[in-house]
């Protein structure tokens, strides 16, 4: 069966949408990226729709429920690289992504993702509190 | 109105979404409508052949490219023999679904054309029709 890979970057996952999905492959990225998150222990999943010239409310409730259900496995989900004509249409259709945070490309979509989850400290530069 | 040029497409399963999309993309772009225009026509017609899918189990869609005071556009008519609407201003609001979607389909795709109709027989079917002109906004 046809499936969109999902690559391991460091703590993040990177899924890039190549195709137009058809609406079992969307819904088989939402469960391969679930439990990809809950297997890997990822915190931050990034969606990279920079090729999808469609993005309709069945599109767009997938992304939310990779959104939300990520979220409550601990991970959040960017969005990155939407066209300008999707995002015009979304805001007319009334599809607003509540829940679905988003960056321009897949480098900013990198940084608010490492500013959501807070670098988390290693040993050599946690320094506690100076008196 | 004028019509220029006419298919016809039936529509049965999940896969023909997408193959009806591009169908309607070499329609708009044949007559050159801009990338936006394109996109929320496309969109509209993605919801209502979602909706043609899921509420009546497909139906049949004709794609026609139209012409009135010399001014081009791209013409869908959604048929099914589904269920039919039984009230449609309500069907025609906001956030209103029977199904367990967002209810945005209908009213989202009229947002998204510049003419818009839709003709229910309960047990019957529903005809919806849309035209997005070329360079209208």
């Amino acid at each position: 069966m046809e499936r969109i890979p999902i690559l391991k970057m460091g703590e993040f996952l990177l899924v890039t949408i190549q195709v137009d999905l058809y609406d079992r492959l969307a819904l088989t990225l939402e469960n391969d990226l679930i439990n990809m998150v809950a297997k890997s222990g990822s915190k931050g999943v990034l969606i990279d729709i920079s090729s999808v010239s469609i993005v309709d409310s069945f599109m767009g409730r997938i992304l939310g429920n990779i959104a939300s259900m990520s979220r409550i496995l601990d991970a959040e989900t960017v969005v990155v690289g939407m066209q300008p004509a999707v995002a015009i249409t979304l805001v007319e259709l009334g599809l607003t992504l509540s829940g679905v945070h988003t960056a321009l490309n897949v480098e900013k979509g990198i940084d608010l993702l490492k500013s959501k989850i807070g670098d988390t400290p290693t040993d050599e530069d946690h320094d506690g509190i100076d008196d | 109105m004028m019509v220029l040029t006419t298919s016809q497409m039936d529509i049965t399963r999940d896969q023909d979404v997408v193959l009806f999309r591009n169908r309607v993309k070499e329609y708009a772009v044949k007559i050159g409508m801009s990338l936006v225009n394109q996109t929320k026509l496309i969109t509209a017609a993605s919801e209502l052949v979602r909706n043609m899918l899921k509420y009546a189990n497909g139906g049949k869609v004709t794609l026609e490219i139209v012409s009135r005071n010399n001014i081009t556009g791209v013409r869908l008519v959604f048929e099914d023999q589904g269920p039919g609407i039984e009230n449609i201003p309500q069907a025609m609001q906001d956030g209103f679904s029977t199904g367990k979607s967002l209810g945005m389909g209908l009213p989202g795709a009229k947002r998204l054309v510049n003419e818009f109709d839709i003709k229910s027989v309960v047990g019957k079917g529903t005809k919806v029709s849309i035209i997005r002109w070329k360079n209208a906004v």
